[in-house]
């Protein structure tokens, strides 16, 4: 197996202007994803997890590319996305395509379904003729279970899990080799999640997709994902098989993450240990120094102030940034 | 008698396979506009205006610039407006017939209006969305010049143009078409920097999409409803502002008129008692002016994106 996707120490920041500064004050930088690396083996789902705000978002702008990185390489088939110039760039979009948090908000008011979902299509191959670039979105809104007739409507008219269905048939019909998607479901109603998830474990399958799969809470992503990355202010907390993640977490951030899920059972729900998450996430402009999460953690010794601790690898793709990491069985929602 | 199943079937299938036409929210605004009767009666009103500005002169018998000798000297009291003598609005000092010139400066001061509005939209929403857009040193150095333009007085350079280079309509609509653009830049620049932090142009960008179809694509067709209602407001404004021009005798030169240059005529002589002189003008000049801010109103409300 060999990896479609291999992201090397990426990092992203923000120049931010503190208000009323002086215009030749310099910026202040915003660490939105600080040194992150990872593989996806082609065919395969990562999940990303985090509070929000922590910085997922931002990594799937850097890998599709719509946020400048400020170091490290997005290696993408070979080639460094993040080194090259935009009309290089722009030949290699076609494979990366990304779905978004707010369905209705990623679709343009003024343009028809059909219009929008035949965007990529005539932007990547202007030569497919009208019919045929007709029957190929009608075939799409089948697959992602839209009435083909719907085509000449407007996006206002749709449901928000329509809405959705819409933005994927956008993502898929060049048939891109990664699919990343930012909190696809987390702006749905809880019926309609399970079929967006759903459908597109089913497309992933069918047609051989990687993909990247962004949440802010576990539960939805480990049905989903392969690899789970947990992520705590820009940076890589624990990674790990979906299945080690979520049963044997070694990272106290992972640990308080999965026991925030209330687990609906009243008897189990009692009984549980809960390491709570105090105060609030950090300021990314001024991340702590040493272990980001050492603010909040239950179990912070005085030296996770000092070095910043590094990925330590456990055997069998499970790494982890703790030196102090420690197993423990918890008891997650299902 | 029932229709059998398989019919019942076959027609089901066909209305659900029959393609749906969306209600775009261009057509959401045209119904809420058509509502609104102050508007609808303005745009008629509006209608009639222009017909008469294009096809008034077939109604009389008498050219613009023909002087009508019968009434030489006596135009306070024969040149008074009457069917008899085919001079509906009666006629101007020097005997020509007053209608035929309020029908050419009806059609002066529409096309002034229009013309400044036109390069108003054209020119100041794609200044305004490419600066917006690009955002970073390009705006800074596009708006800058726009501001720089902004602090020119206008009406002082466009006097002076048309002392040196002589009255034309050319200069004209060149000074109007200059400035027309300036406001409209300001706020397409102004709306391009809400519409392109939306996530349907964040996907556009994604996919690859040149920078200049995004614009075209994207961020034009969303700010046009603005764009559309700032425009027919701008209209009545330019024609004030030609009227004022002509008011002061630099507009457009004879024989050629506009509604501006004959109510300064009607004015002159208003202590002869040709009152008509001032008041035909006059009446096209305001109906023209409220008819085309009631249908800017009435476009705001029904495009007001706060609406949606
Ligand atoms: N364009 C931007 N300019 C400045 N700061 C930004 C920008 N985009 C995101 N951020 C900041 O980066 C941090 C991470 O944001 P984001 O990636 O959206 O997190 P998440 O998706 O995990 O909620 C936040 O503190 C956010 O305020
Ligand atoms: S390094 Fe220290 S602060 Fe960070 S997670 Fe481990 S124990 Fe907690
Ligand atoms: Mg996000």
């Amino acid at each position: 197996m060999s990896a479609i996707l291999s992201v090397k120490d990426l990092s992203v920041t923000f120049d931010v202007r503190p208000q009323g500064a002086w215009p030749w004050t310099p910026p202040l930088k915003l660490h939105a994803v600080s040194e992150m690396s990872f593989d996806l083996e082609a065919g395969q789902c990562l999940g990303v997890v985090g509070e929000s705000g922590s910085g997922k978002s931002t990594l799937a702008r850097a890998i599709v590319g719509t946020v400048p990185t400020s170091g490290g390489q997005v290696n993408f088939e070979g080639g460094d996305l993040a080194s090259m110039g935009p009309a290089e760039r722009r030949v290699h979009r076609r494979d990366v395509q990304m779905i978004f948090q707010d369905p209705l908000a990623a679709l343009n008011p003024r343009m028809t379904v059909g219009e929008i979902i035949a965007e990529p299509l005539v932007t990547h191959e202007p030569g497919v003729s009208r019919e045929e670039r007709k029957k190929r979105v009608r075939e799409l809104m089948e697959r992602v279970g839209l009435l083909p007739n719907l085509i000449n409507r407007y996006p206002h008219e749709f449901s928000g899990g329509q809405c959705q269905r819409i933005g994927i048939a956008r993502a898929l019909i060049l048939k891109p080799k990664l699919l990343i998607c930012d909190e696809p479901v987390s702006a749905l109603d809880v019926s309609v999640q399970a079929q967006v998830v759903n459908l597109l474990m089913e497309l992933q399958r069918d047609m051989g997709l990687s993909m990247i799969f962004i949440a802010h809470d576990l539960s939805v992503v480990k049905h989903i994902s392969d690899q789970i990355i947990v992520m705590y202010l820009g940076r890589q907390m624990e990674m790990a098989t979906a299945e080690t993640l979520t049963t044997v977490p070694e990272h106290p951030y992972t640990q308080a993450l999965i026991s925030s899920v209330p687990i609906p059972d009243p008897v189990l729900e009692k009984a549980r240990v809960r390491p709570v998450l105090e105060g609030e996430l950090p300021s990314p402009l001024a991340p702590p120094s040493g272990c980001v999460f050492r603010t909040r953690c239950p179990k912070a010794q005085n030296s996770c102030a000092g070095d910043r601790p590094a990925m330590q690898a456990l055997g069998n793709g499970h790494f982890v940034a703790c030196p102090y990491h420690q197993a423990e069985e918890v008891l997650a929602a299902s | 008698m029932y229709p059998n199943p398989s019919t019942v079937e076959a027609l089901e299938d066909a209305a659900l396979l029959a393609e749906v036409q969306g209600r775009s929210l261009w057509a959401d605004a045209r119904t809420r506009f058509f509502r609104n009767k102050a508007a609808v009666v303005s745009l008629v009103v509006l209608a009639l205006i222009a017909l008469f500005a294009l096809f008034g002169q077939f109604l009389t018998q008498y050219e613009r610039d023909t002087v009508d000798f019968a009434l030489m000297g006596a135009n306070a009291h024969k040149g008074a407006p009457s069917f008899e003598t085919g001079h509906y609005f009666g006629t101007d000092n020097s005997g020509r017939d007053l209608f035929a010139r309020v029908v050419q400066g009806t059609g002066i001061s529409l096309m002034v209006g229009i013309v400044g509005a036109m390069v108003a939209v054209i020119v100041g929403t794609l200044y305004g969305a490419v600066a917006g857009y690009f955002g970073g040193r390009i705006d800074n150095i596009m708006m800058r010049i726009v501001d720089v333009l902004m602090s020119i007085p206008f009406m002082f350079v466009l006097i002076l143009m048309l002392v040196i280079f002589g009255r034309s309509i050319f200069m004209l609509f060149l000074g109007i078409g200059l400035i027309s653009w300036l406001d409209m830049a300001r706020i397409a620049r102004g709306q391009t920097l809400t519409i392109k932090n939306k996530e349907f142009v964040e996907v556009a960008h994604a996919t690859g999409v040149h920078p200049m179809k995004i614009i075209l694509r994207h961020i034009v067709p969303n700010l046009l409803g603005i764009v559309i209602v700032y425009a027919t407001l701008l209209v009545p404004s330019m024609i004030i502002f030609e009227s004022f021009i002509s008011f002061l005798g630099l507009g457009v030169q004879e024989p050629n008129t506009s509604l501006g240059a004959l109510i300064s005529e009607g004015a002159g002589s208003m202590q002869y008692g040709t009152l008509w002189q001032l008041i035909f003008p006059l009446i096209f000049f305001v109906l023209t002016i409220f008819s085309f801010f009631f249908v800017g109103d009435g476009l705001r409300d029904a495009l007001d994106p706060k609406d949606r």
